[in-house]
């Protein structure tokens, strides 16, 4: 359960929120909304512990993600707006790195599958610097297939996504959540996750 | 979860960025070819006279390798900054600073390295003795991973900044300073007939220094320019 308290924010002079709480428990979908320059990235950030809060606390299973630290990041997983891949790779090499940087080794077998249920078959091989945008987010998206860390933030996952992955997105999200995992995240696209109420969090 | 023990989190990013690199060999040519220029530089502009080129030999080839290792300190993290891969790697469950320390040994064996490999080559355009050059490898061997190590602070911290490459220059120069003086002493000590043990031991001395804080330094650098 990831429990914030009295969170405040900013960056640089300027304050971008303050006393923001809220609790997430497994199984829950957790939409942060807002316009542009509201925080949300910063928010998704601060809960990953790149930025240090202002005021307030973020804990993890009842203990200060800080304490926690190495622990914590094990039950993370974090998709910014970076695709976080390597264009000299190819995609395969890619969804293996980064997997066993964030320690579930994969073999090349389960890699495969993954991407090819992202829609990418036939381009396993193939260098990322000629996949385009959306193929680019699949690569960096099949992490989440491969991963077991039960809290995904994800920021904007659907950005040059076609209909089609969308769905797909929305299926993993269930299965996720079925599976008692926890999800926040930010889109300016519809969402429907079936079965699952989203829970929403404004940033004014 | 299961997590990588500590040696095999090293080998993997060592071998990740020894496989970028392959895929870009240009980078590391460049940095190559910039010492070998700047070295072979000195001995067309100040002339044939033998004993003076000697005399100088080991200044030259140390300050060569250490603006060579300037040049290529820019690309041990902004890369990774600019595709979002270090973000990835600052949530690795693990330490950082074995990570940074694995792109620190991978950044030496692509640029330190092939310095202290050709070093030799060069040094006889400067009429070397073989004990000289013997000696100029060895401290550059125990030098150029010191460079890396500084200069892996110096490039976490002025991450993301514009204009970082030469502000970086400016914050890691000063502080090679006694790597060049022990490394370039050692070479002048063993030519006038001195034993370099001192400068070798004091060269080690640094590396391990460097060896001790630098990949923690780092980290933490790292850590605020993600801010």
């Amino acid at each position: 359960m990831l429990e914030v308290s009295d969170l405040a924010c900013a960056r640089g002079e300027h304050q971008l929120f303050a006393n923001l709480s809220f609790a997430l428990s497994a199984g829950e979908l957790l939409q942060v909304q807002g316009e542009n320059g509201s925080g949300k990235t910063t928010l998704l950030r601060t809960l990953c512990g790149f930025i240090q809060p202002l005021a307030g606390e973020i804990r993890w299973q009842g203990q200060n993600i800080r304490e926690l630290d190495e622990e914590y990041r094990a039950d993370l997983i974090y998709l910014g707006h970076l695709n976080a891949i390597k264009d000299e790779l190819n995609a395969l090499e890619n969804l293996r790195i980064s997997c066993a940087l964030s320690g579930s080794a994969v073999s090349d077998s389960a890699a495969i599958s993954a991407l090819r249920r992202m829609g990418l078959r036939g381009r396993e091989t193939f260098p990322v610097k000629v996949l385009s945008q959306g193929q680019r987010r699949r690569v960096a998206l099949a992490r989440l297939l491969i991963s077991k860390a039960p809290l995904w933030i994800l920021d904007e996952p659907l950005t040059a996504l076609d209909v089609g992955a969308v769905g797909l997105m929305q299926d993993l999200i269930a299965e996720h959540l079925n599976n008692q995992g926890m999800v926040i995240f930010t889109t300016h696209q519809a969402l429907d996750v079936s079965g699952v109420e989203t829970r929403r969090l404004a940033l004014s | 979860m299961s997590k990588l023990s500590l040696l095999s989190l090293l080998g993997l990013v060592i071998s990740r960025d020894l496989t970028l690199a392959m895929r870009r060999r240009a980078d590391v040519l460049t940095t190559l070819i910039f010492f070998v220029l700047v070295v072979s530089l000195f001995p067309l502009a100040v002339g044939t006279e033998m004993d003076m080129l000697r005399k100088m030999a080991p200044g030259v080839v140390w300050v060569a390798a250490l603006l060579a290792s300037m040049l290529s300190l820019g690309r041990m993290f902004s890369a990774d900054y600019l595709d979002g891969t270090l973000e990835q790697m600052l949530l690795v469950p693990q330490s950082l600073s074995m990570l940074v320390l694995g792109k620190i040994v991978a950044h030496w064996m692509l640029s330190g390295l092939p310095l202290v490999l050709i070093a030799p080559v060069l040094g006889l355009q400067f009429d070397m003795s073989g004990e000289a050059l013997l000696v100029l490898v060895v401290a550059l061997l125990i030098g150029t991973p010191v460079l890396s190590m500084i200069g892996a602070f110096g490039a976490a911290l002025t991450l993301g900044l514009r204009g970082g490459g030469v502000l970086v220059s400016l914050l890691v120069l000063p502080l090679c300073i006694p790597v060049l003086i022990f490394g370039a002493g050692a070479v002048t000590a063993v030519t006038s007939g001195v034993s370099p043990a001192s400068n070798l031991s004091l060269l080690g001395a640094f590396l391990l220094m460097s060896l001790l804080f630098t990949p923690w330094v780092s980290a933490q650098a790292l850590r605020i320019s993600m801010e």
